[in-house]
């Protein structure tokens, strides 16, 4: 039963580690007013980004970065379009995946099939070995523990610090943040940029870690998932990790009752995050003030500067 | 230096010019990225847009191709125009084949014009049915409609996966994961015997044409208009913003699943795991490049199935991944939606002394 228990516990926080990653960035460029859908192509690129530089230098922290470089280009693509040209936020971000699908996998056509050892595992001596404890906190990868501490830092920085009150401003009123002397347009492009470090990140987790390889597609609409989970959070960063473990064990429960043999059809098990998703939308979102209270007032509204 | 001017009114130059602009833009910087990739440009541009037109049976392929993405981006111009975000379409072109698939192989022997007609009829029914789904729980739970439309195109997608494994699956299929072939009253008449060239072909313009007249000339179209242009000015004017909502995902839906079973009778004649091979983001292109005008969706839907002809000619010719489709759309998006800038602004150049002056 307790082997039982561990696995669960470890396998959900493996797999909400992606959600998280990507929640985290896009929480912060929706904060600042700015909808970029393009989680999904800024993973995918980072994905075989991560992978390509990984494998061919050996080297898995020249693949991260390379992550995030990847996640940052595209994301200033999307910025360059939708901020300074302004145009449609929602279109420029559909964009960006389609993009990123299209370059991920042309970039991993030379890819496809190779295996990869994944990134190493912490190993602390005692606390590593401490039964339940040690497998569930102490035994996971370097980006597991990135995105928590991400995830604090960007909590922190919102609530706490005069960069977030200027980022809520941005985002809640970008005329009265312009009128103040703020600089509107960079702190958004900063924000997306961030964003795309963060996506790209969840990326290299995907294909260095979670599976250690490249496949077209791999984070089957993650990205989107993401997007998802930050309306659930309503914006909140602490929400969002609640959020990341709820898919992270529903994404393990659909495997594992898979792995059980029971008579359910597998594609019905495996529909199940994505049903969630859909379950977990609808019960946020009829909510309707709750909703407008933390929405960002800005949201998706380009900004144009009068002076 | 460079400067910026707002026109004050939209430039009707710039608003057919700036489509043709992107498109070169496009052409630019595809050809950069092949040259990157150590191909030479102007080959890798002649079998990716030229050669599949002046092979064989090129331009009856082209049709084939682009019938299901001009239907599909005729909904979506129309949902697009009220600020209807349906672009889950993949979704209802699944279940639109899966609807219509299943009375296809549950009535093989009807005769063909009681046959047919059904077919398509649940065809429609069933993608309407997952576009009002969708509009449904955008206007009773206020969810997103972006996100949910899109997680049906999941949904769906396995729906399809456990039929053509499971219930559906033909026996006789040495296993493989399809139905059993559509019977020739199902699959419906073709415009040359033996080809695959559809009614869908016939189809496609005249969906375009009746839905210009709507969004155009009656005060639906007039009513979509104003909502998505100026949300508050419709609440004022009375107009039922929910009731815009619901039309425009039951028509982009029901749309979208006819595109999806004209495709799996006219093309497939069965139904297989992926029906759609990204239709639904490609038909989105269709619907940007065709300004969000149902009639400029059938160019539009033509050089988008262009590209698909092209990716497969470039994989087969070149050895390039047919992704290169995925990487033309996502870049043509992105500049046609730039290029708009110019449809409000004007790029001047002036000289540094100029500036100062009041």
């Amino acid at each position: 039963m307790t082997e039982v228990l561990v696995a669960f516990l470890v396998s959900t926080i493996v797999a909400s580690t992606p959600l998280l990653l990507a929640a985290t960035g896009e929480l912060v460029v929706e904060r600042v007013g700015v909808l970029n859908l393009g989680v999904e192509g800024m993973m995918l690129a980072g994905a075989i980004a991560a992978f390509a530089v990984a494998h061919l230098t050996a080297t898995s922290t020249l693949g991260i970065l390379a992550a995030i470089a990847a996640g940052v280009l595209l994301a200033l693509i999307f910025a360059v379009v939708a901020l300074t040209l302004q145009a449609n936020q929602t279109a420029t971000g559909l964009a960006l995946t389609i993009f990123g699908r299209g370059f991920s996998a042309l970039l991993g056509a030379g890819f496809v099939g190779i295996p990869a050892s994944p990134l190493p595992k912490l190993r602390l001596p005692v606390l590593s070995d401490l039964p339940v404890l040690g497998p569930v906190l102490f035994s996971h990868d370097v980006l597991v523990y990135l995105a928590l501490l991400l995830l604090c830092l960007v909590a922190w920085c919102i609530r706490r610090t005069h960069l977030g009150l200027i980022m809520r401003a941005v985002g809640d009123s970008h005329d009265a943040a312009h009128a103040l002397g703020y600089k509107v347009l960079a702190i958004r492009y900063a924000a997306v940029a961030f964003g795309g470090a963060l996506a790209g990140l969840a990326g290299a987790y995907m294909s260095l870690s979670y599976t250690p390889m490249w496949a077209q597609d791999m984070t089957a609409g993650r990205g989107w998932v993401a997007l998802a989970l930050v309306t659930f959070a309503a914006w909140r960063p602490f929400w969002l990790l609640i959020g990341a473990w709820f898919f992270g064990a529903l994404m393990y429960l659909s495997l594992y009752v898979q792995a059980l043999g029971l008579s359910i059809p597998s594609p019905f098990l495996s529909a199940v995050p994505y049903i969630g998703t859909v379950v977990v939308l609808v019960l946020i979102s009829r909510d309707r003030r709750r909703i407008r209270l933390h929405r960002p007032a800005m949201l998706g509204r380009p900004f144009q500067s009068r002076t | 230096m460079l400067k910026v001017e707002a026109r004050g009114s939209e430039s009707r130059f710039w608003r057919y010019a700036s489509p043709v602009l992107a498109l070169l833009l496009t052409g630019v910087t595809t050809s950069l990225i092949f040259l990157a990739m150590g191909r030479p440009p102007a080959t890798t541009v002649y079998t990716f847009l030229i050669q599949p037109l002046i092979q064989q049976d090129g331009m009856s392929a082209l049709a084939v191709k682009a019938a299901p993405l001009i239907i599909m981006g005729v909904g979506l111009s129309l949902a697009y125009r009220a600020n209807v975000w349906n672009i889950g379409t993949d979704g209802q072109f699944n279940l639109g084949a899966i609807c219509g698939g299943g009375i296809a192989l549950a009535l093989p022997d009807l005769p063909m014009i009681l046959l047919f007609p059904a077919v398509l009829l649940a065809g429609l029914i069933g993608g309407a049915a997952n576009g009002g789904l969708v509009a449904w729980l955008r206007i009773r739970f206020n969810a997103n409609e972006i996100l949910t439309s899109l997680m049906f195109a999941y949904i769906t997608n396995y729906l399809l996966i456990w039929l053509v494994t499971g219930p559906w699956r033909d026996p006789m299929g040495f296993g493989f994961p399809q139905t059993a072939m559509f019977s020739d009253s199902a699959a419906g008449p073709r415009l040359i015997a033996d080809t695959n060239l559809h009614l869908g072909i016939v189809l496609a313009p005249l969906v375009a044409v009746g839905l210009w007249f709507m969004l155009e000339k009656s005060l639906l179209g007039f009513q979509f208009r104003v909502l998505g242009q100026a949300t508050r000015a419709a609440r004022f004017a009375g107009f039922r913003e929910h009731r815009l909502v619901w039309i425009a995902m039951l028509i982009s839906g029901g749309l979208a699943g006819l595109a999806g079973i004209l495709e799996a009778t006219g093309t497939l004649n069965q139904l297989t795991t992926t029906l759609s091979p990204g239709y639904g983001f490609t038909a989105i292109i269709v619907a940007f490049l065709g300004r969000l005008n149902p009639l400029g969706c059938i160019p539009a839907g033509l050089l988008l199935a262009l590209t698909y002809l092209g990716g497969d000619a470039a994989q087969i010719r070149l050895g390039l991944p047919n992704a290169v489709t995925g990487i033309f759309q996502g870049i043509l998006l992105f500049y046609l939606l730039g290029c708009d800038f110019l449809l409000l602004n004007r790029i001047t150049w002036r000289a540094a002394a100029a500036r100062g002056v009041p």
